[in-house]
């Protein structure tokens, strides 16, 4: 096959082999070997696929790889900025936000597509938000003090 | 043999349980240590196991190169310090990995962090049935912590050797062993150096009392977490091998049907593709997903379907259905009913309905393949490794030691994943490949292929007299189990069955099987009647409980929910429930608020009192009890398997509807940690009081009654205009 996309992943360039017409979350998944990204529906319902595109979060079993190789893509591999992991991340550990942890790698994308536009949001504003997001461990009460302690970690690094 | 098939035995719902052969554990003594490297092994046998060994149990000290056939754990110390356990039970959100990990560092003496537990991997660990039945905690903290003190005490025979010294002076502590009269240490990497010991003993009852317990007991958080959060843990569907397919499966539009025309040429012709047809297994195989997909829809058939049962008539057809009773373990009699009933100031009958519900775990089932020279290695997120390994064996007609079976931790089972669906699936395509396939069935599948709760029917009958004491109890469950059938209540005339039903939709286990339909239906049906009696809920079950670890729960939970609690707007309503399975003691309290316009329900809050016998890791049974009581909303309030004609209605999260953020109250667990009772699982019995408490509390707050689950799957005005027709 002949390698005609290119496609920018946590800032670097990827010659892509699949189909265009491929969903996004099979080159990153398979293609890429990036497997942080899950498949759990493959109809946007559940957002364990949930990657930035452009900054903005997304689900890749929704967008075709050509579509989204105009603007850079962010992938839960990519949040990690010299062995330090990203405060949404941290916070997930720190209130051990996940129990299968299929979950987690879209929760933590979405997550921090949400605080990227809203860097205080409200209770209400967090459930608006994840709640395209399937936790089925039942875990969300811990997700949501999780991402408000991201807020909060992240307000004090900005100060 | 193991423990587990001495002491447990499946109850009757587990339908996707087949009779499983007695499996023989073939890794010889040297491999072991070939695998690990040099050091120190315990192996922990079966007591009964030792019993029905030929040679006496002193004499079996591994003179032999074989490792005894009947292991259920073991643990390795090696030479770099590291301990390693071996179990194979499967970690699929459970965090037993964690437990296990702290069990182990806690008796022998050792920081958590030195402590790694190898799990669910057929030839590196012990024979296993299964992770089911809330048994890992039971079996497998007993075990580990008497492997690692027979390890501790080696440990100090070895230093007593190198130091001639008697070993009663000498103690074991920070992975090292000290001799305090000369002030000397060796630390457990030394002492294992060059060895290659090992020890095995029977299993028996654990040394060092909860009270004791250091590094076990305390919220330690979960094993290997920063994988998870930085998406770098591989689970079955992540596993990648040089030159892998992907496999696709054809599957008939509906249950039961089969190929009566087929033609796969335009799918041969694709770039790429293998085609597999085996009767009326039809797979491909393609180097992507996406061409995968593309050549299985490529391929034209014809098929001959068969009538079915509908979801609209499942219940009737469970009643009239019912095969008579002839087993006297579904049967449990006391007194006379009828007796009780002619005695009673007041009688009540209910039925409840009880819908199919699917698990619908997050990861769907995924497997990976690889034959070399007719070995077969697959790596599966299954609950049951073992029983995944010989169903391969058998299919392929080749020695279970030439098939191992992997389980990376799993994207959870919740009982729903103890087939070996992906795996033979997988084996099969690749075995036909010449190449690894990687297999991982789509969210419809999931929701069509895989087994469901199964679903029930539920009559009760009761009386109770002037005072409210109940005279007589009789309960009745087509189809959905037996699972904490047996009232814990007093009542000195009962008579409760268990009906079987040949199977309608594939079904087998689910989180708590069906002790959750159960205690809905008793514990609803025990609201009504304190109704009756013009009681209050809670003093009702009070007055005829005299189970101190029922009571026990049921007053913490009022206690911390407030009971009883006064209305201060319209719409609201508080309910509990209460009850006991698989040693584990649940109480929980809801308050719903309910829209009188609108018919929406929500659950504001929810205090869930549980108590496990001794807390092994607290952070951790949290998480378990409060993902049961929100897992546990989904089926209460709005999940059911829609189906007609062999099809499965709602096959999609789109339409079939589980618990998200918006359906979550809060949630408040109230730990009982009771140090004095061993224990005992906690993955299931959380989940089965929600669904009763949710109901009574809705009764409260509108005075309508609902008796089936789901109890509102569209909204309350739907379900009330139901109820008056």
């Amino acid at each position: 096959m002949a390698k005609s996309l290119e496609i920018e992943v946590n800032g670097k360039r990827y010659a892509v082999s699949y189909a265009p017409d491929t969903p996004l979350l099979y080159v990153l998944h398979d293609e890429l070997g990036l497997t942080g990204t899950k498949y759990g529906c493959g109809e946007g319902q559940c957002g364990a696929c949930t990657v930035l595109i452009g900054g903005a979060p997304r689900r890749s079993c929704q967008i075709s790889v050509s579509a989204a190789a105009t603007k850079p893509v962010t992938t839960v591999e990519g949040l990690e900025k010299d062995g330090k992991l990203h405060p949404v991340q941290q916070a997930f550990l720190e209130a051990g936000a996940f129990q299968c942890a299929f979950c987690t790698s879209g929760m933590v994308m979405s997550s921090v597509g949400l605080l990227q536009a809203n860097a205080n949001p409200k209770r209400e504003d967090l459930v608006q938000f994840l709640q395209g997001n399937i936790c089925r461990c039942g875990t969300h009460p811990r997700i949501i003090k999780a991402v408000q302690r991201a807020a909060k970690m992240m307000q004090e690094r900005a100060r | 043999m193991n423990t587990i098939k001495q002491n447990f035995v499946a109850e009757p719902e587990r339908f996707e349980f087949t009779a499983a052969p007695i499996h023989k554990f073939d890794l010889a003594r040297r491999e072991f240590f070939k695998l690990l490297g040099s050091g120190i092994a315990i192996f922990v046998v079966a007591k009964d196991a030792f019993a029905m060994q030929e040679t006496p149990a002193g004499s079996r000290s591994f003179h032999n190169e074989e490792l005894p056939k009947e292991i259920s754990s073991w643990l390795h110390v090696g030479e770099d310090g590291v301990v390693t356990g071996f179990t194979g039970k499967a970690e699929v959100g459970q965090n037993i990995r964690t437990s296990i990990s702290q069990t182990i560092a806690d008796e022998l003496r050792v920081p958590f962090e030195s402590v790694r537990v190898v799990m669910a991997d057929t030839t590196l660990t012990p024979f296993d049935a299964g992770t089911f039945g809330s048994r890992s905690t039971p079996t497998m903290t007993p075990q580990f912590r008497r492997v690692a003190e027979a390890a501790r005490d080696l440990l100090i025979g070895v230093a007593a050797k190198e130091w001639n010294v008697p070993p009663e002076g000498l103690v074991a502590g920070d992975a090292k062993v000290t001799d305090p009269a000369a002030k000397r240490s060796l630390s457990y990497a030394e002492l294992a150096r060059g060895k290659a010991l090992a020890q095995n003993l029977p299993a028996e009852d654990p040394v060092t009392p909860a009270t004791e317990w250091k590094v076990a007991g305390t919220p330690l958080p979960k094993v290997d977490g920063r994988a998870f959060v930085t998406g770098g843990h591989q689970y079955s569907s992540d596993i990648h091998l040089e030159g892998m397919l992907y496999g696709k499966v054809l599957r008939p539009p509906s249950f039961g049907a089969t190929l009566s025309s087929y033609d796969d040429s335009a799918a041969k012709a694709m770039n790429g593709v293998t085609v597999l047809r085996d009767g009326d297994f039809v797979g491909v195989t393609a180097p992507s997903v996406h061409e995968a997909q593309k050549a299985r829809d490529a391929i034209r058939t014809q098929w001959k379907e068969v009538p079915q049962v509908s979801s609209k008539e499942i219940f009737s057809y469970l009643k009239k259905n019912a095969e008579p009773s002839s087993n006297e373990r579904f049967r449990h009699q006391k007194g006379s009913v009828e007796d009780g009933l002619a005695s009673a100031a007041h009688r009540l009958e209910t039925t409840h309905n009880v819908a199919y519900i699917a698990h619908a775990p997050l990861e769907p089932r995924a497997a990976v393949a690889q034959w070399t020279d007719g070995q077969l290695v697959v790596w599966t997120g299954t609950q049951r490794p073992f029983a995944n390994r010989d169903e391969l064996a058998s299919l392929f007609h080749i020695p279970e030691n030439r098939v191992r079976v992997i389980v990376p931790d799993t994207g959870a089972a919740y009982g729903g994943k103890h087939t070996s669906d992906a795996a033979l699936e997988a084996a099969r395509l690749a075995k036909a490949a010449g190449k690894p396939v990687k297999v991982v069935w789509t969210r419809e599948e999931e929701f069509t292929w895989a087994y469901f709760r199964p679903a029930g029917l539920i009559e009760v009958k009761s009386g109770i007299s002037k005072e409210g004491k109940l005279t007589a109890w009789e309960f009745h469950n087509y189809h959905s189990g037996m699972s904490g059938i047996e009232t814990p209540y007093d009542v000195a005339n009962q008579h409760t069955e268990y009906h079987q039903v040949p199977l309608v939709l594939r079904s087998g286990s689910y989180r708590g099987l069906a002790a959750t339909a159960n205690h809905f239906a008793r514990e609803s049906h025990m609201d009504a009647l304190a109704h009756v009696a013009q009681m209050d809920p809670f003093e009702f079950r009070m007055k005829n409980l005299s189970d101190a670890r029922v009571r026990a729960v049921l007053e913490a939970a009022a206690k911390s929910f407030g009971w009883p609690r006064k209305k201060t707007q319209t719409g609201q309503g508080f309910g509990l429930a209460c009850g006991f399975e698989k040693g584990g003691y649940v109480a929980t309290c809801a308050e719903v608020a309910v829209n009188r316009a609108s018919g929406d329900v929500h659950v504001v809050r929810v205090v869930e009192a549980f108590e496990c016998g001794a807390i092994v890791n607290p952070d951790g049974l949290r998480n378990q009890v409060i993902g049961a009581v929100i897992q546990g909303l989904g089926g209460a309030l709005f999940e059911a398997v829609e189906f007609e004609n062999g099809r499965i209605r709602n096959p999609h999260f789109s339409a079939y509807r589980v618990p998200r953020f918006r359906d979550v109250p809060e949630v408040e667990a109230v730990l009982l940690d009771r140090k004095d009772i061993p224990s005992a699982g906690a993955g299931e019995t959380p989940i089965m009081a929600i669904a009763p408490a949710v109901g009574n509390a809705l009764f409260d707050a509108t005075d309508i009654r609902l008796n089936n689950l789901p109890m509102v799957p569209n909204g309350l005005r739907a379900a009330g205009t139901k109820l008056s027709s």
